[in-house]
């Protein structure tokens, strides 16, 4: 049962770091990124290759897939985004959906349909025995690494100038504009930094959620839950929401199997009807 | 203004041409039968998205769902002994409007976001369900053991697809009239102003909440009717009619020919399907990344400008053939 909880945990705390980009871009640029997920993707290749090519060691690839895929972001972000942001919701749906078609029909064409595998180094191997729970070296780790992010993450947005720019903006951004706040800029910032963050995520999520070409679609739901359910005005909702998710969804599989993730979607509709701006939103906002 | 609307409910010659064109096809190529087959079906499903997207101005990312729920109701009727196809494409088209009606609830509440997630949310759901359920639906194996009976008694279903073409063009022209006569109707006016501005539609006495169900509804009825012609005329139903692919196919077929006035959902269809057979055969495993492409190119030229383009053309070609002068 806690063991249970605990890979709930782990599985949540990577979703968060996978989502919180795109909340983010959402709730900033009110852009929908469905192509969310071809950046994790990335992050998570990124890692493959770096191991096995180049045997860089696991811990290292980390940083190295978070600066390039954010520098990926960025540079995708200048060239084409830029352009769709003020086009109707369906050009942000069908342009990012492109763009998932490519990545994916890219990398089966370059790497092959097969799950990659990522050799983990001996120290983040096997299980510990905590007080009679059995928890894995791995999701301990994950949670650590996952954690520290959620600290670092929400003490930048609400200690730093940058911080309070980005709330600013997200708050309203022809406000923000009008006071001076380079919003463009920060928006380019964020999104890099989102695009990281998912590269990261998915460079420590191999190993849980599986790496193959079919990830930026398998898991676009979940990101998308998280965000829809979690609201995008803060860091924290989408983190609850994470959570909940990677519990629930760990819950489910275990307890009823052969419903898969059925459980997900259907509460993932309830809360929507029940909320449609999601669970963790502040009143009056957007 | 007032010329627009006189052209756009009078029957003018071109539709003329595009439906003779359009039952010209199988027999100029008769060996192309299957894909134009495939083509009308499509044509139908992009159809049934036109409506909602078109005229009720819904995004749907899981428009699939029903044209699954329809393809695996017409392969169970005919499996379990209603093998009658006219019939069964009724029930098949039933099936999934009581779905779509259920389901059209959910997206009258929130933005376009919630809606895309509510439609996608279901989509998938109803995939999981079919996949779980395989002893119903056979799973990732697929629906074996669909036979049709005769159509009206008379039309076997033959390898080479002549009954199958015929019988799907001719459910897409008569689907098609309703359609057009639905949206030109009060209702499909009241549907467009509803997509315009809501809150004046609401304000001027249209019951917007009740058109959305109605469309959507039907939309769903389309769709479900789309999948059954494709389990009737493969005679196969395959977890693949659930898939979300399919739902974002129908989405770029509509954006390759303009939504909000019917046509465009049937050009794209024949645009889409003879691209694909062409693609397909260049590279069979990595199409997708050309529908990618292009998803992403349409897009960044401006959607709107592709469709118009395209339909400039349509129109200038057909406007030739029926003897109208160019202006």
């Amino acid at each position: 049962m806690l063991t249970i909880l605990f890979d709930g945990l782990a599985y949540g705390m990577i979703l968060f770091v996978l989502a919180c980009g795109l909340a983010v871009t959402l709730g900033l640029m009110n852009f929908v990124n469905l192509a969310h997920g071809a950046f994790a993707m990335a992050g998570g290749y990124i890692t493959v290759l770096l191991m096995s090519r180049a045997s860089v060691p696991f811990l290292l690839c980390l940083p190295i897939a978070f600066a390039i895929t954010a520098l990926i972001g960025l540079l995708l972000e200048r060239t084409l985004y830029v352009w769709l942001y003020s086009r109707p919701h369906l050009d942000h749906v069908l342009f990012t959906i492109g763009l998932v078609f490519m990545s994916i029909a890219a990398v089966d064409y370059t790497m092959g349909a097969q799950q990659q595998i990522i050799r983990l180094p001996v120290f983040l191997q096997g299980r510990l025995e905590v007080l009679g729970v059995s928890i894995g070296v791995y999701r301990l780790f994950v949670i650590l690494v996952c954690g520290v992010l959620v600290v670092v993450l929400q003490s930048i947005l609400v200690f730093t100038r940058f911080g309070s720019r980005l709330r600013a903006a997200v708050d309203d951004q022809r406000v923000a504009r009008g006071l001076g706040i380079d919003v463009d800029a920060v928006f380019a910032i964020t999104f890099a930094a989102g695009s990281g963050l998912a590269g990261l995520g998915g460079a420590l999520g191999a190993e849980i959620l599986g790496l193959d070409p079919t990830f930026p679609l398998k898991f676009m739901i979940y990101f998308l839950i998280v965000v829809t359910v979690g609201g995008t005005t803060s860091i924290t909702g989408p983190f609850l929401a994470a959570i909940l998710l990677g519990v629930a969804d760990v819950a489910g599989k275990y307890y009823v199997p052969e419903l898969g993730a059925f459980v997900i979607y259907a509460l993932m509709v309830l809360v929507l009807l029940w909320r449609p701006h999601g669970l963790f939103t502040r009143r009056g906002a957007r | 203004m007032a010329a627009d609307w006189v052209r756009r409910i009078a029957v003018n010659h071109r539709e003329w041409v595009f439906w003779i064109v359009a039952i010209a096809l199988p027999l100029l190529f008769p060996g192309k039968l299957l894909l134009i087959n495939e083509i009308a079906i499509l044509a139908l499903f992009a159809l049934s998205l036109d409506l909602l997207l078109g005229y009720a101005g819904i995004i749907s990312l899981g428009h699939a769902a029903f044209f699954g729920v329809g393809a695996y109701a017409a392969g169970l009727l005919a499996k379990h002994g209603l093998a009658e196809p006219l019939v069964g494409l009724l029930l098949s088209a039933a099936a999934a409007a009581v779905l779509g009606f259920l389901t059209s609830f959910l997206v009258l509440r929130g933005s376009d976001l919630t809606r895309l997630m509510v439609t996608m949310g279901i989509g998938l759901m109803l995939l999981e369900l079919a996949n779980r359920f395989d002893t119903i639906t056979g799973g990732a194996d697929g629906l074996q053991g669909v036979v049709m009976a005769p159509l009206l008694g008379l039309f076997a279903f033959d390898l080479a697809g002549r009954t199958a073409c015929a019988y799907s063009m001719a459910i897409l022209l008569v689907l098609f009239l309703l359609a057009r006569r639905l949206v030109r109707s009060p209702f499909g006016l009241s549907l467009r102003a509803v997509k315009a501005n809501r809150l004046r539609a609401v304000s001027v006495g249209v019951p917007a909440d009740t058109r959305l169900v109605t469309i959507y509804t039907i939309a769903a009825a389309y769709a479900g009717a789309a999948g059954a012609l494709l389990a009737q005329t493969t005679q196969f139903v395959s977890l693949d009619v659930l898939d979300f692919h399919r739902s974002a196919d129908v989405l770029l077929v509509l954006v390759l020919g303009g939504s909000g006035y019917l046509y465009g959902g049937l050009i794209g269809a024949a645009i889409f399907k003879v691209m694909q057979d062409w693609l397909a055969a260049q590279t069979p495993q990595y199409w997708q990344f050309w529908i990618g492409l292009l998803l992403v190119v349409i897009v960044l030229a401006g959607r709107e400008r592709v469709a118009v383009a395209i339909r400039r053309r349509w129109t200038a070609l057909t406007r030739r053939f029926a003897g109208e002068p160019t202006p």
